[in-house]
């Protein structure tokens, strides 16, 4: 099933429209911000309102060096996810002090601090304007990236770098220890593991990966502004990450997907999407609080085998 | 002189209001532990229908209590049919919040359009006193008075009432209070409405100076959580504290600093809470 939407997700873009493709690039983005934010959330069980403070810190820093500085890929790309890591690293000490309603609550602090900069600190940022014009990048490859669809294998490609690595990190005995912290942190405090320094190193990693999603969105959009690492913004990742599935790096994406989608294709028909976005929030925590995938997971344990066990019963196996 | 006086003045005033605005979301936040996004909302809202009164009726005190309770009742119906079943999951109430959030803002786009507008302020309340040298806008001292008068009654209702006690209890040990016989479901309820009602009348009354328009929502939103978080969730005296903290260093900062105002008021923010995790009057 995941083998063939990957497969898709190759070979189609010379087949969609090209509204379809961009799309289709904007989910990619956001997904690797959704599942960035998942390490923390789902993977640690803590849950952060500031968490487009990072994302917003790398687009920052490609709109910031290749506009006024002519910056090349590969100096904002560095430039950019230390940024992010750098400010997830001072964040973390305080934030992570906290856990529940205070981390909540510090860590939207936390990202109103860095909302603020990019909205007040106009000879850096150019305030509410934003910077726009920012230059497709050039990775000297024989197909020009300003085109909808190398642009998209670009995103793709840093869509699956970041899919891989974050699935090495969860599967690896550091990310199952994050698990065990979410489940029950006195146990593994017992059992001799280093709590905060885990969660520590998890926080630190989510803001690397969306610093890099940020870096990416910044090229694809062309343009950078406080919208982008508003409070709305953070609030509307944790959204794709609970109505994808909490706990899986997949469900993430697939809810990223699934907003990015439904923002752009609703906004087309009427102006009432914000009406609209607002009733998915409330259904998903209403009729599936464990999102999609943690709903079909749900369904392929209990109710399938249920299913199979009740027609055997009554076709005699 | 002047600079410093009345810009101390503004503080204050902008801290008295929110003070109305976090207050009660203090009281939410320490005796339910809920993460309310939509308190902005019924401060947007607060200020909108009581526009709509007094464009038909002419009365200030009119709009004030027709806004303040048509968002208690909003409030009150979103706790009793999706909030009180979401108790220690601050996803879902980020998540099922931020869904009414979105949709009181479009509702009030489509009744009220995009325009801002400013409430009629009553001809008693314009004007300035003058003292020597300064002029003190006398709608921005009824502010300050309305304030002061509700952190009276509240501290009064809280400390010297039967019902105060029982909220307190509530706030220190639900299960506890539970256990006594308090009616834990009640009294949660009623604060979360006196939280609306308090929004909305801080909503009412920041018309007559900011004005209503789309967006006020969220601008206003994160200040009153940083009020809460910093002062301590559940003390009213910390909320107090937090107000005038936040007040004076919003309009100090972007006095003096206007590039980095968001900045002086949020990093000293979090500096407080990497010190004092639960804020400066809070209890874990």
């Amino acid at each position: 099933m995941v083998a063939i939407v990957f497969l898709l997700l190759l070979i189609s873009p010379p087949f969609l429209s090209s509204f379809l493709l961009t799309l289709l690039t904007q989910a990619l983005i956001y997904a690797i911000l959704a599942m960035s934010l998942d390490i923390i959330l789902g993977y640690t069980g803590l849950a952060s309102l500031g968490h487009a403070a990072y994302f917003g810190l790398g687009a920052y820093s490609v709109g910031i060096l290749a506009t006024r500085h002519g910056a090349g890929f590969w100096i904002t790309l560095p430039v950019g996810v230390l940024l992010a890591v750098t400010v997830a690293a001072i964040f973390g000490l305080v934030a992570l002090r906290a856990t529940g309603v205070y981390f909540l609550m510090i860590t939207l602090a936390l990202g109103m601090v860095v909302w603020g900069l990019a909205h007040r600190w106009v000879t850096m940022t150019q305030g509410d304007n934003g910077i726009s014009a920012i230059p497709r990048p050039d990775l000297g490859l024989p197909w020009s990236l300003a085109h909808s669809i190398p642009f998209y294998y670009f995103a793709l490609a840093g869509f699956l770098i970041s899919f891989s690595i974050l699935r090495v990190i969860v599967r690896s005995p550091f990310g199952r220890s994050l698990v065990g912290i979410r489940e029950s942190e006195s146990r593994m405090r017992t059992l001799g593991y280093h709590v905060w320094l885990h969660k520590y190193i998890g926080f630190v990693i989510a803001g690397g990966f969306a610093g890099f999603g940020g870096v990416l969105w910044a090229y694809y959009n062309g343009f950078v502004s406080p919208v982008d690492l508003q409070l709305a913004t953070s609030v509307e990742v944790l959204l794709m990450v609970a109505l994808g599935g909490r706990g899986t790096l997949l469900g993430p994406a697939l809810g990223a997907g699934i907003i990015i989608m439904l923002k752009n294709l609703v906004s087309v028909y009427t102006h009432r999407w914000l009406l609209i976005l607002g009733v998915v929030y409330i259904a998903t925590i209403v009729y599936a609080p464990e999102g999609i995938v943690g709903a079909m997971r749900q369904w392929r344990r209990r109710v399938r085998p249920a299913l199979v066990r009740s027609l055997e019963d009554q076709f005699g196996g | 002189m002047e600079f410093w006086v009345s810009q101390t003045f503004n503080g204050i005033s902008y801290g008295a209001l929110l003070f109305l605005l976090a207050g009660g979301l203090s009281l939410i936040f320490g005796m339910m532990r809920i993460v309310n996004m939509t308190h902005g909302s019924y401060y947007l809202l607060g200020g909108y229908v009581a526009l709509t009164v007094i464009w038909r009726t002419g009365s200030f005190v009119l709009a004030i209590f027709a806004g303040a309770l048509a968002i208690t009742l909003i409030g009150v119906c979103e706790w009793n049919a999706f909030l009180k079943r979401l108790s220690g999951q601050e996803l879902g109430q980020v998540l099922t919040t931020m869904g009414f959030a979105l949709i009181f803002q479009d509702l009030a786009l489509i009744i009220w359009g995009g325009d801002p507008y400013t409430i009629p302020v009553p001809s008693v309340l314009s004007g300035a006193y003058q003292i020597g040298d300064f002029y003190f806008p006398i709608y921005r001292i009824f502010i300050i008075a309305v304030a002061a008068a509700v952190a009276l009654v509240l501290w009064l209702v809280l400390e010297q009432t039967r019902v105060g006690a029982m909220m307190r209890a509530t706030v220190d040990d639900p299960e506890m209070a539970r256990g006594v016989g308090i009616n834990v479901h009640g009294i949660s309820m009623a604060v979360f409405a006196l939280g609306a009602f308090l929004a909305a009348v801080a909503g009412v009354v920041a018309g007559g100076f900011v004005g209503v328009y789309p967006g006020a929502d969220f601008e206003i939103l994160p200040y009153a959580f940083v009020v809460v978080i910093v002062g301590g969730m559940g003390s009213l005296k910390g909320a107090l504290v937090g107000s005038m903290l936040v007040g004076l260093l919003d309009n100090f900062g972007k006095a003096l600093f206007p590039e980095l105002s968001y900045f002086t008021l949020f990093a000293p923010m979090a500096a407080i809470l990497a010190v004092r995790p639960t804020g400066l009057y809070g209890r874990a």
